[in-house]
């Protein structure tokens, strides 16, 4: 009896994987030549890349970065390329690069621009990395908006400190009056005292206190602002204050209280009815002509608040979807916990509601932030108006692209930020039960 | 977050709101600057340089009321405005006066309540082709495409000429001076079409301007100046007399390199009353005596401007033509100071 049977002790060495499966190889026959369309489609995709890489690198980097006029430029490129088409004059960034990112800010000021885009990271960071901030920068959130004004207006430190004194004042008369009287009362009694404190009282004390103790740098008027950093100051107060402002109009707008309810429809239909362009002309021109003569309302407050209430208006739309997309079931849990209404809000709703809505909410900032150029429009110099003027100037009449380009990149910059935010923050709060 | 920076920013904005006036020039005064609107870039006539400052050839007017009025030419606060929220500004009192290349019509005249002051340029519509499309004359223009500004005058004035001329043509519509640049280099449109001065500036601007001609029709009338608000006289009588003050230096051959030694005297005694030494003409504009001796001196006189910003040596390259004294034939004329 021979022995056939054949039983294998050990494993066999795992082969490597055949070459055209593997590597850059098998990558491409996956992904890039998988069919006879696929192929096809790749070869067309490709053959286009290069033909816009063909025209497009060298313009970019057969360039000149120190010419000082077009004329300049052209004269180096036809003895250096035989041409003068086709080859960028990165002279203008050159040269006006500090006045597209400041505008007519006084260059021996640029430090408090440059401080200011610091502390708002500063400000914002408990916000958009609380599990990795410590909890002391809180305390430069709440300053944040009253020294920003500071330091870009300048003036007195005073009228910044008062404007935050008013919030002092309501908290007092609330915890006085709420010992005596109801919510309603207190609520209104609170109001009242700091509207009276903004409006009457804060001129006169500021005034006095910095009579007696001037503490004050040098101020710039809103005149001098401009190029992105009108951009980004645009930006980010529509941004910071049309969130707060959205969430309370989506409440509103789903509250059973009538009238505010109808206040909610009406103020967001009605933005929402009204192009962009229209309300900066009513901030620039309409409201010169309503109020008194020579009452001196700045012109970038005027926009600020337009490009809030507009981005506003569309935050409480993102929002209201959010929470049209819980279940009851939520509403009705939170009840049954015997939590109140805003009790409710804070603790169950809003946290899912905002979670759903990041990336509408995300879009609405990205939108309302490229948005800030139409302030160009009402002779505002932001990027676009300065590129405008620059333009003007006689070394540089017919550039176009190299401004455009440079233009493009910096609010690429920051969209995308935005953008991978947003999805940063996705994934952070990604509970798993995907519906 | 922020809803604190509005609030208080509101409530300081509210409570530093002034009173109403009492007359422009007081307020120039006692602001220490003139807020004077100006074109957010126009080719020679107004741009900010790297630095920020601004020059031009309506800058230099405002420059020339400012010296006047407080003696100091960078005593300006430039306000840019576009073509749409200009008269908003000057109605609304946000600017003292305009010096933005605006034509004086009728009814901006009469209409719209403002003052103008003078004209500081002789402009007209005119129409600029590539020489390969052998057009010499406007009238030859029929079936063609026009790259033309909306909402602008020269819109308007281009559909009265073909009407006139019973001839018929395609507007290609475009928003700024740089996108019809663009657009005709490009070949979007045969013809483009605006003031004169616009359109050398634009083709001193191309790769190849000897490619393209201006043709000789000038088919408008643009008289480009200052203006400022109805129901001021005294403010408007001091921004037509530093203008003309500039024009009337040319004149009289007083240039901002002979003004410090004419200033002590001469023989001539409009110069004399010009410049102050002579008479108290600075006293009934209720101004120094030197106030149009500093208005001169703030860019040179009128044909010095000129030269300096739009004249034939800059790249702009535009001749005197009708902005020629009236003694060269032209038609800048300034009544006498006396």
């Amino acid at each position: 009896m021979s022995d056939t049977s054949f039983v294998r002790t050990e494993m066999l060495e795992e082969k490597a994987p055949p070459a055209s499966t593997v590597g850059l190889v098998g990558w491409a026959r996956e992904n890039l030549f998988s069919s006879v369309l696929n192929s096809v489609v790749t070869l067309l995709s490709f053959a286009f890349i290069a033909y816009v890489l063909v025209g497009l690198l060298p313009w970019m980097f057969q360039s000149s970065w120190t010419s000082k006029s077009l004329t300049e430029c052209r004269e180096l490129f036809n003895a250096t390329y035989g041409t003068s088409h086709g080859h960028a004059c990165w002279g203008v960034v050159n040269d006006r690069w500090l006045q597209l990112l400041y505008g007519f800010y006084p260059d021996h000021l640029y430090w408090r621009v440059n401080l200011t885009l610091v502390l708002t990271f500063a400000a914002l960071a408990p916000i958009l990395f609380s599990e990795k901030t410590p909890k002391q920068f809180l305390y430069l959130t709440m300053a944040y908006p009253f020294l920003m004004p500071w330091l870009l207006w300048g003036g007195t430190i005073w009228a910044p400190v008062v404007a935050a004194l008013g919030f002092v004042v309501g908290y007092f008369v609330f915890v006085t009056v709420s010992k005596v009287q109801s919510g309603l009362v207190t609520m209104i009694a609170t109001v009242i005292a700091v509207l009276v404190w903004w409006l009457v009282l804060a001129g006169p004390v500021a005034d006095t206190l910095s009579g007696i103790l001037s503490l004050s740098i040098e101020s710039v008027e809103s005149r001098k602002f401009g190029g992105f950093m009108l951009a980004l100051l645009l930006g980010v107060v529509a941004i910071g204050v049309s969130l707060p402002i959205g969430i309370l109009l989506a409440l509103g707008r789903l509250s059973d209280l009538l009238i505010v309810k109808a206040i909610c429809v009406g103020f967001i239909e009605f933005i929402r009815g009204v192009p962009l362009i229209t309300l900066l002309f009513v901030a620039s021109l309409l409201l010169n002509v309503f109020m008194p003569p020579g009452t001196n309302f700045d012109i970038i407050l005027r926009v600020m608040i337009m490009m809030t209430l507009f981005s506003a208006a569309y935050m409480a739309e993102t929002i209201r979807g959010g929470l049209a997309a819980l279940p009851k079931g939520q509403y009705e849990g939170a009840d049954s916990l015997g939590l109140n209404y805003w009790q409710a809000q804070r603790l169950i709703i809003m946290p899912q509601a905002l979670k759903i809505s990041i990336p509408g909410i995300v879009s609405n900032f990205i939108g309302i932030f490229k948005d800030t150029t139409l302030v160009s429009i009402i002779g505002l110099l932001d990027v676009i108006g300065l590129s405008q003027a620059i333009r003007a100037d006689t070394a540089w009449n017919g550039i176009y692209w190299e401004l455009f380009a440079f233009i493009a990149l910096l609010f690429f910059v920051v969209c995308f930020s935005m953008s991978r935010y947003s999805m940063y923050l996705e994934r952070k709060l990604q509970t798993g039960h995907k519906r | 977050m922020n809803k604190s920076v509005i609030l208080s920013a509101a409530a300081v904005a509210c409570l530093s709101a002034v009173g109403a006036s009492a007359g422009t020039l007081d307020d120039v005064k006692a602001r220490g600057k003139l807020s004077c609107g100006v074109a957010s870039g126009l080719v020679g006539f107004a741009t900010p340089d790297a630095n920020g400052e601004w020059g031009g050839f309506d800058v230099s007017v405002c420059r020339a009321v400012a010296a006047a009025v407080l003696g100091d030419p960078k005593a300006v606060d430039f306000v840019p405005t576009t073509g749409k929220t200009r008269f908003t500004a000057l109605a609304s009192g946000e600017i003292d006066m305009l010096a933005r290349n605006t034509t004086w019509t009728f009814s901006r005249d009469v209409d719209l309540k403002f003052t103008f002051v003078g004209v500081n340029y002789y402009d007209g519509q005119g129409f600029m082709v590539p020489k390969e499309l052998g057009v010499s004359s406007a009238k030859e223009l029929d079936g063609a495409t026009v790259c033309i500004q909306t909402g602008t005058t020269t819109e308007l004035n281009l559909a009265d000429f073909f009407r006139t001329n019973g001839i018929s043509y395609e507007p290609v519509p475009i928003e700024t001076n740089a996108e019809a640049q663009q657009q005709y280099l490009a070949g979007a449109c045969d013809v483009y079409t605006t003031d004169a001065s616009g359109l050398a500036a634009t083709r001193a601007a191309f790769e190849n301007p000897g490619d393209h001609t201006l043709l000789p029709e000038i088919i408008s009338k643009e008289p480009l100046g200052p203006l400022v608000r109805h129901g001021d006289n005294e403010w408007g009588d001091i921004v037509r007399w530093s203008l003309n003050a500039l024009i009337t230096a040319e004149e009289l051959g007083v240039t901002s390199a002979n003004i410090a030694e004419m200033g002590a005297g001469t023989e001539n005694p409009e110069i004399n009353r010009l410049l102050g030494t002579e008479g108290n003409l600075g006293e009934m504009l209720g101004l120094s005596a030197d106030w149009a001796k500093n208005a001169i001196m703030a860019g040179g006189n009128y044909g010095e401007v000129f030269e300096k910003n739009i004249g034939e040596n800059t790249p702009i390259g535009l001749a005197r033509g009708l902005n020629a004294q009236w003694t060269d034939g032209g038609l800048i004329y300034s009544p006498p100071f006396r």
